[in-house]
């Protein structure tokens, strides 16, 4: 309908895609269409979270019973560390980014990705590194077992002193799966920045393409200090420095300093998208706009900017002095700030809202309902002589536990379910998801909520054997465990068989407003192709009765005609 | 939240539901704070009485903050719900300046109260004193001086893969850590392979210990009892064993057992991850890659880990 004012090369750059065959073979071919490379990614993240489930299902077995009596000690340390690796730079890391691929594009109407060939190259960097990574439990010795920070100097012991060893391998697949992030954050950044449609200013993008756009700021920020971390340790590890090694006069802090740097803004690479979610799903399921589109907008960089000068609240017990603490405990609690904006603009969208309770809004709720919880344990683990007690206990792991699973997670299968129509072309069952839903906050609530008090009470994290006193939460907890295991079977019973044979989704199955509606299911090759809408209002216009693009009546015929 | 609804005067009904659910609201938090005290173990140190008040005060904020959300939540599941069949629009609502302004301004001033008043918790406790370095293999006891306002000190705290030494001004070696109580005693922390982490749950009290750096830490224990010291900072295979136990007693016992202790001969401390490594041997050294034990620290007092630990 409207001239673009795209650089031209991008629609001239050469397109495998057109002619790909549109069968189950082009997910493990090297596409370019951002569609493809989104499932993926989602479908390889998915299959690896069941990875990090098994492993954590043993770890919760170990901690079942106060004594080491499951596996040996040594062995439950590299379960754990590769639990953590797993889920974090295999499951949820990937996750998102194919959502950033299914979304970005067809929420801002561009025809793909700025540079696909280079999105293609980051997706199938994952399976290189997943390879390298899985492989250390075949490495002599063991995968890597000082946990997903690597401290040094215990990742530098190296018992059997082989070159290739558990931890070299891991410090490979992180170093990737940092090229990996960086590949991808150079394209989501540019993606948005320079290809919105017409009209689509940044005060007119969904809330999603914000986040995701703070988000991937943080990924061009931090991830090279912690590549450049990684490769001193490698080098420490592998080729006798000692940047870290107190023996040769190195600093073991240095590397925490490095670490955190990147490692706790990642925490917000992570859950930025996962308030997008949010944002984007509480307006159409509520049937109301946005609360304060503006504010939550803005609030997104703020967290970015924030997010980037509190990294030592790690580390108000490792010999930080007191006016450091000091600063990093008021930067820290700061955040509170903007992410309490969010949070008050959701509860202000639900607020005379004509409530739908559907999958993807029951998980959307839940998810709200945990993240009140982890924000509040976690203004209290800001608070200096507070985290002096229970850092580096239970409490830490069920804090973050509550953000990454039971928020983030929540956010990630409420996403899952929402957007499962549109680029599938197929409706999931109502029944199995709902199940899923109850199956997965009962056994997250009851996996993590009784470790809060094995925290304060002094049970430390990362232990394979423990105080008969701590029994009763840890009982609880892997009961949750190994119930939040139950909870996948009806979730890849409901994806598998929808997506074979679930009735035919319609193009805008939940009434909903944004440029992807007005796609059909599942969207063509270039989305728009050459009738790009011009955008002429604020996202979430829902009751306001005006439309979202110029000649929307000629988008929804041809999405319905398609 | 109600003056989001546009056109309408105040609402008689709407103020006095609003009342009663933050006065509700108010009680549960007061009472969630008072609960608090309870999920700690005792309080064995003069820094557990802070800790503890700071910490039911972020309870009661907190929970204040959770029930109000968690019950706005409640209210609308209940009462905003769409019927099977209804595909209306909910209130058009799309924002209200003042109200964002306020909830923007509201936790900025509370997150800045508790974190000033957390800031004066930390200067009055005064645990960690000076952090220097050294090169591993020269003596770093003489880099630190005593803590002046110890009463006790310098205790050094030696913390290896995976045992725990005490040794205390006069040369005594204990693999149990003796304190007399309500005295304000001074610790050199010490280790040389990996990270450790001096923790005692009922101090409320961790620091970690640093290789190639040796810490000054002084507390003040206000409670007699046995207490579990708990390496919290990963330290590799045998981790989890590494604990040891506090004994806070009376000025006069804490005398009387550092004479008796003088007289006694060196003999191996406490071990705690030894059987465990000894079983993995027995099994044909199967399991991943480990270092092994380091040897048992000679000790004047190997402790006695039987005895049941207070908390």
């Amino acid at each position: 309908m409207t001239i673009t004012n795209y650089d031209p090369r991008i629609l001239k750059a050469p397109h495998p895609v057109p002619g790909a065959p549109d069968n189950w073979k082009r997910f493990f071919s090297f596409n370019t269409d951002a569609k493809v490379i989104g499932i993926q990614y989602i479908v390889t993240s998915l299959f690896f979270l069941l990875v990090g489930g098994l492993l954590a299902m043993i770890v919760r077995g170990e901690l079942i019973t106060p004594p080491a009596d499951l596996v040996d000690p040594s062995v439950y340390n590299g379960l754990y560390t590769m639990h953590g690796t797993v889920m974090l730079f295999l499951f949820l890391f990937p996750i998102l980014n194919g959502f950033n691929n299914l979304l970005i594009p067809t929420m801002i109407g561009a025809p793909d990705m700025a540079f696909p060939k280079l999105n293609a190259a980051a997706f199938w960097l994952v399976p290189v590194f997943a390879t390298v990574l899985m492989g250390s439990f075949f490495a002599p010795g063991g995968p890597a077992s000082s946990g997903w920070w690597s401290y040094p100097p215990m990742s530098l012991q190296n018992p059997l002193g082989h070159f290739i060893n558990g931890q070299f391998l891991w410090i490979l697949a992180v170093a990737l799966s940092g090229i990996s992030s960086i590949m991808g954050a150079v394209n989501f950044v540019t993606t948005i920045i320079r290809m919105r449609a017409p009209g689509m200013g940044f005060f007119k993008m969904p809330i999603f393409v914000w986040t995701a756009w703070a988000a991937q700021t943080i990924q061009l920020i931090g991830l090279p200090p912690l590549t450049g971390g990684a490769v001193m340790l490698l080098f420490d590890l592998s080729f006798g420095t000692s940047f870290f090694r107190p023996e040769g006069g190195g600093d073991p802090v240095l590397f925490q300093h490095f670490f955190w740097f990147y490692s706790h803004p990642a925490v917000y690479v992570l859950v930025l998208p996962v308030f997008g979610i949010f944002s984007e799903l509480f307006p159409v399921y509520a049937r109301k706009p946005l609360f304060g589109y503006k504010f939550v907008a803005i609030a997104s960089f703020g967290i970015t900017f924030l997010s980037m000068i509190v990294w030592a609240h790690h580390m108000f017990y490792t010999g930080t002095p007191n006016w450091m603490r000091h600063i990093f405990m008021f930067t820290t609690m700061l955040i509170a700030v903007p992410t309490g904006v969010k949070v008050f603009a959701w509860l202000g969208t639900l607020w005379q809202g004509n409530l739908r309770l559907n999958t993807p809004m029951l998980f959307c709720l839940g998810g709200l309902f945990n993240f009140i919880f982890a924000g509040i344990t976690g203004v209290m683990l800001a608070t200096v002589p507070i985290d002096i007690h229970v850092g580096n206990t239970a409490f830490v792991v069920a804090h973050f536990h509550y953000v990454i699973f039971n928020t983030i997670g929540f956010g990630v299968f409420a996403g899952i379910y929402h957007w499962f129509p549109k680029f599938t072309g197929r409706m999931y069952y109502e029944g199995l998801g709902k199940v899923h839903f109850v199956l997965t906050f009962i056994g997250a609530t009851l996996n993590w909520l009784p470790l809060h008090w094995a925290g304060l009470l002094g049970m430390p994290r990362r232990v394979a054997s423990y105080d008969p006193e701590f029994a009763i939460w840890n009982v609880l907890g892997s009961i949750g465990a190994f119930m939040l295991g139950v909870a996948s079977i009806p979730f890849i019973l409901n994806m598998v068989s929808s997506w074979a044979r679930g009735p035919q989704a319609p193009p805008n199955p939940w009434r909903a407003i944004g440029l992807e509606w007005l796609l059909p299911s599942p969207p063509p090759a270039e989305n728009f192709q050459d009738d790009i809408p011009t955008v002429i209002s604020e996202p979430y216009g829902y009751g306001l009765g005006h439309p979202l693009v110029e000649d929307e009546e000629f988008y929804v015929r041809r999405s319905l005609e398609a | 939240m109600t003056t989001t609804t546009p056109g309408k005067g105040p609402n008689i009904g709407a103020i006095v539901i609003i009342t009663i659910a933050v006065g509700l609201n108010l009680v549960i938090a007061k009472m969630m704070a008072n609960w608090s005290y309870s999920w700690f173990p005792p309080q064995a140190s003069s820094a557990a009485p802070y800790v503890d008040d700071l910490f039911a005060l972020e309870t009661g904020i907190g929970s204040f903050i959770f029930f109000g959300c968690t019950g706005f939540m409640g209210w609308v599941l209940l009462f905003n719900r769409a019927g099977k069949y209804d595909e209306s629009d909910g209130a058009p609502i799309e924002g209200n300046t003042k109200l964002e302004i306020t909830w923007t301004i509201i936790p900025l001033v509370t997150v800045f109260l508790i974190a000033t008043y957390s800031m004066n918790v930390n200067m009055k406790l005064q645990t960690l004193g000076p952090k220097h370095k050294y090169a591993i293999g020269t003596d770093p006891t003489t880099l630190i001086a005593n803590d002046p306002k110890a009463d006790i000190g310098p205790i050094d705290v030696i913390a290896r893969q995976w045992s725990w030494e005490f040794i205390y001004p006069n040369g005594v070696r204990s693999s149990e850590l003796h304190l007399p109580v309500d005295q304000r005693v001074n610790f050199r922390l010490i280790s040389e392979d990996v990270l450790h982490s001096f923790f005692v749950p009922a101090f409320r009290l961790k620091q970690d210990i640093i290789p190639g750096s040796i810490i000054s830490y002084s507390l003040t224990p206000t409670k007699e009892g046995r207490f579990r010291l708990r390496d919290a900072m990963f330290s590799g295979a045998y981790f989890s064993q590494n604990q040891t136990n506090v004994v806070v007693e009376s000025e006069a016992t804490y005398a009387d057992w550092l004479k008796k202790t003088a007289g006694q001969p060196l003999q191996p401390g406490l071990d705690p991850g030894r059987s465990l490594y000894d079983r993995r041997l027995a099994r044909g050294d199967k399991g991943w890659a480990t270092v092994p034990p380091a040897p048992p620290p000679m000790v004047n007092d190997p402790g006695d880990p039987s005895i049941p630990h207070d908390a």
